[in-house]
């Protein structure tokens, strides 16, 4: 119990943002129309991507005679990064579409 | 001064991802909305590399960070850009899984990396007792944490998109929730007896925990009916945000955290809203898997006659009309025939025939797929009718025109509480005064169900390649 209560004292800015991003993020989609579900999935699908943060630093700090360290690292920064670049290619491919009526 | 720049960097980022996603649920706004996340994200990405540091030292293996983004840029600008726009969803899943599998290998690589510290500084962490053990224990539990959630992803996600795209068949077994509950229960009993006894031999039980996972990961997806993969890509996407976020736990980087909770929950709300737009649970879409029970209630509604209609008959019928309805399904799409539909559709406006489609929520293989593959072909937005719209003008039709849909006029839905779409709001096509419907042959459609629709007395079927048929039917048309 009290080892819990000191994790949440010493990790308490994490936790306020985990907390207000959950608000936020049911906020901030919840009028979306049905018309949008695809190309949002996709977008928010690009956006989680930032997952490719970590895998460059992991890359990073790899000791350079740790091989498995840097093929491991290596397969994450190239996933992660189409991921990342798919991700938003896709959804605007997919917006693209809608934006030509106007 | 470096890493305070990161950390404006951050901050920016984080904003735009917010942002972003506000004006993605905008039409007007959406894609800007995914250009302004993009940035953010770039910018993110630039500020790591250049100006992180951990105890004043920069990264390193520069060589490695760029080769791997140059080759994950290749990969994912060609792949998005060659995609064919029907195969969009399961596009959208794979990348979902390779951000999956990116959050998993982060986690193999750190434990590894704690592997590899010195035997001594464990030791003495262990000794030290309290805090320093608190420390460990969290390390571990977060990298843990995205290890076996980016698993799960990654595997469900490439079985998801094997599913979508025909590779994979529905495979269940019986008491298969049973075998998955408790393929779940061990790697959660197993993963909590590694942070909380710290045993001696951490490998087995982290790789044994990795292994499990994935294995789970795959019979999660296997059992859910193909109809509802696009709710199982939002569900998977959310755990991928989750993932990311354990990422940013384990950094202390605030946007990894931001960016990945965000997702998080709005990728559960959005799997909310699609269950919703199908009038169902989402428990019921886990547990009821379409595949199983599908075979008991199929058989009921076979039998019967049906009459086919000839494509002259058609032309008279559709050309003589005041009011035509469009309903276009995933046949529609694979054909490739909207560019077609829209042909007709111009041919008989240019007659004096009104004509409108009939967007049923989930028609094609995702909620708003439909809307994205006919903009495509220049059908003007407002000729597009949302399903209640429709459903109010029916009564008043001539002629519908089903092409290449099913389950989402299947009035078993309505009729038959033993159906798996039972619940489902459908498109009301019977009020009409006919129905024609295009299909390639009487085989049931995605969800494996009968539809009695193409027995009933006002239907007529029109057998055929959706693009060929409405090619000669623009023909048949115009000679008239």
């Amino acid at each position: 119990m009290q080892t819990l209560l000191n994790w949440i004292e010493l990790n308490q800015s994490i936790l306020y943002i985990v907390i207000l991003m959950i608000f936020v993020g049911i906020e901030v989609i919840g009028r979306v129309p049905a018309v949008l579900h695809t190309p949002l999935m996709s977008g928010a699908n690009a956006i989680h991507g930032v997952v490719i943060i970590g895998a460059i630093i992991v890359m990073g700090q790899a000791p350079a005679d740790n091989y498995l360290a840097l093929v491991l690292g290596f397969l994450a920064v190239v996933l992660g990064t189409v991921n990342v670049v798919g991700g938003f290619v896709v959804t605007d491919r997919m917006l693209e579409m809608f934006k030509k009526k106007k | 001064m470096y890493s305070s720049l990161l950390a404006f960097g951050y901050l920016l980022a984080s904003v735009t991802f917010i942002v972003g996603l506000k004006m993605l649920s905008h039409p007007a706004t959406a894609r800007r909305g995914n250009l302004v996340a993009a940035v953010g994200m770039t910018i993110a990405v630039l500020g790591t590399i250049f100006l992180y540091e951990k105890e004043g030292e920069p990264l390193g293996n520069y060589g490695w960070i760029f080769a791997g983004i140059l080759v994950g840029t290749i990969i994912g600008t060609v792949s998005a850009k060659r995609v064919k726009m029907t195969a969009m969803p399961e596009m959208v899943s794979l990348f979902n899984g390779m951000g999956g599998a990116c959050a998993a290998l982060i986690s193999l690589v750190e434990f590894d990396h704690l592997m590899h510290m010195d035997p001594m500084v464990l030791f003495a962490l262990a000794m030290g007792g309290g805090e320093a053990v608190a420390g460990l224990q969290g390390f571990l539990l977060i990298i843990l944490l995205g290890l076996i959630i980016g698993s799960i992803s990654f595997a469900g996600s490439v079985i998801a998109w094997g599913k979508l795209n025909g590779s994979i068949k529905d495979f269940s077994f019986r008491g298969q929730h049973i075998f998955n509950l408790g393929l779940l229960t061990i790697i959660i009993g197993l993963a909590a007896y590694l942070v909380i006894a710290l045993p001696a031999n951490p490998h087995w039980y982290f790789y044994s925990i990795f292994a499990l996972s994935v294995v789970y990961g795959l019979f999660f997806v296997f059992p859910i009916g193909g109809a509802d993969m696009p709710v199982v890509i939002s569900l998977l996407n959310s755990f991928t945000g989750v993932a990311a976020a354990c990422g940013g736990f384990l950094y202390d980087n605030k946007v990894m955290l931001t960016g990945g909770i965000l997702v998080g929950a709005a990728g559960t709300l959005l799997t909310i809203l699609m269950c919703k737009a199908m009038n169902r649970s989402l428990a019921n879409v886990l547990i009821g898997s379409f595949g199983g029970n599908t075979k008991a209630s199929g058989s009921s509604a076979t039998g019967g006659t049906y009459k086919e209609i000839s494509l002259s008959d058609t032309a008279v019928l559709m050309s003589y009309a005041n009011k035509v309805y469009i309903v276009p399904g995933y046949g529609l799409a694979v054909a490739q025939a909207q560019h077609t539909c829209h042909e007709l559709e111009k041919l008989l406006e240019s007659k004096g025939v009104e004509v409108n489609y009939a967007i049923h929520p989930v028609a094609g293989r995702m909620p708003g797929h439909m809307n994205v593959l006919l903009a495509e072909a220049d059908v003007p937005y407002e000729k597009l009718k949302e399903m209640e719209q429709a459903n109010d003008e029916f009564s008043t039709t001539d002629v519908v025109l089903i092409l290449g849909a099913n389950d989402v006029v299947n009035p078993a839905a309505k009729s038959d509480p033993a159906s798996p779409i039972y619940g489902m709001p459908i498109l009301d096509v019977e009020l009409a005064k006919h129905v024609i419907v295009n299909k390639r042959s009487m085989k049931p459609g995605y969800a494996g169900i009968e539809n009695e629709l193409f027995f009933r007395p006002k239907t007529s079927m029109l057998f055929g390649d959706a693009k060929k048929i409405l090619q000669e039917l623009v023909a048949e048309i115009k000679s008239l």
